[in-house]
């Protein structure tokens, strides 16, 4: 029964995330790119969703972190400790230009698959090789450390 | 409808879904990293992350049921690119450890640096991409 509450309540949570970004024009790559797009006629909208989403999580957030446990999980996530370093921004940098082209982060590409035709299946497949190919180059260095300390 | 309103709704349902997931589940909303977590060779806690992308998956047949026009087609139109840019956006966030939800949501709200240095960065190459693109080799308009 605990099971089931838990999968309604991440498959709702997932519905509504669907639906913010598309009401609010994330789902749209042409507006996205219109977007990102500062030097040419700039469409300021998507400020107004990370604007709504930053705004009502960050009012939210600390009021949910008063309880002691999450309702269904046992604790709550400690904050990474992870310092700023080349991976972090590299990665970013790489995900930023995949972003640019087009037009399409994770969320929304996700969100377009069931009725996105050919490119967003495209798109979603070699996100997910992506994916799966960070996890095998880390597993590779990870390997070679623990040959190699220090 | 409105160019602010409507916009600002939306962002206040994602806010509201991450809220959800954080209160019951205690997880971070971050798509990448729920997507990528279900890619691990012993995938933990796949329930809630199947059910999560499962919902992103049914919001986008409602969209498209009842608000069509939210769903644009495609930039890209070759093949290549596509993948490519698919390419970079899998492996890119998750070496950076997030995307534009991990970190340019939960991330800054809770005040991370990393994920205020994490979203200036890909907006930046974002931005500088859809720049050359556009501008220097001039594609669209």
């Amino acid at each position: 029964m605990k099971s089931l509450i838990t999968l309604s309540v991440a498959g709702l949570a997932g519905v509504l995330f669907a639906l913010g970004l598309g009401l609010g024009g994330m789902t749209d790559p042409a507006k996205v790119v219109g977007f990102l797009d500062v030097a040419g006629r700039w469409d300021p909208s998507l400020a107004f969703v990370m604007a709504g989403a930053l705004g009502t999580y960050a009012l939210l957030r600390p009021l949910i972190l008063r309880r002691t446990r999450p309702v269904l999980a046992e604790r709550f996530p400690p904050p990474p400790q992870a310092a700023v370093d080349g991976r972090l921004v590299s990665g970013a940098a790489l995900f930023g230009i995949g972003w640019g082209m087009s037009g399409y982060c994770p969320g929304p590409a996700l969100v377009s698959l069931p009725v996105g035709g050919t490119t967003v299946l495209l798109f979603v497949g070699a996100m997910l090789v992506g994916m799966g190919a960070f996890r095998a180059w880390e597993a590779v260095r990870s390997a070679r450390m623990m040959r190699q300390p220090g | 409808m409105n160019p602010v309103l409507l916009p600002l709704l939306g962002g206040i349902l994602i806010g509201l879904a991450s809220a959800v997931l954080l209160l019951f589940h205690g997880r971070i909303a971050g798509i990448s990293g729920i997507t990528g977590g279900l890619l691990s060779p012993a995938p933990a806690d796949v329930g809630w992350r199947v059910a999560f992308l499962g919902g992103l998956a049914v919001g986008g047949v409602l969209l498209a049921v009842f608000r069509p026009e939210s769903l644009g087609p495609p930039v890209l139109t070759s093949v290549g690119a596509t993948l490519a840019a698919g390419l970079l956006v899998g492996f890119g966030t998750r070496l950076g450890g997030g995307c534009t939800s991990g970190h340019g949501v939960c991330g800054l709200a809770r005040g991370s640096k990393r994920s205020l240095v994490a979203t200036l960065t890909f907006m930046a190459t974002a931005a500088l991409t859809v720049f050359i693109s556009r501008h220097v080799l001039g594609g669209a308009s």
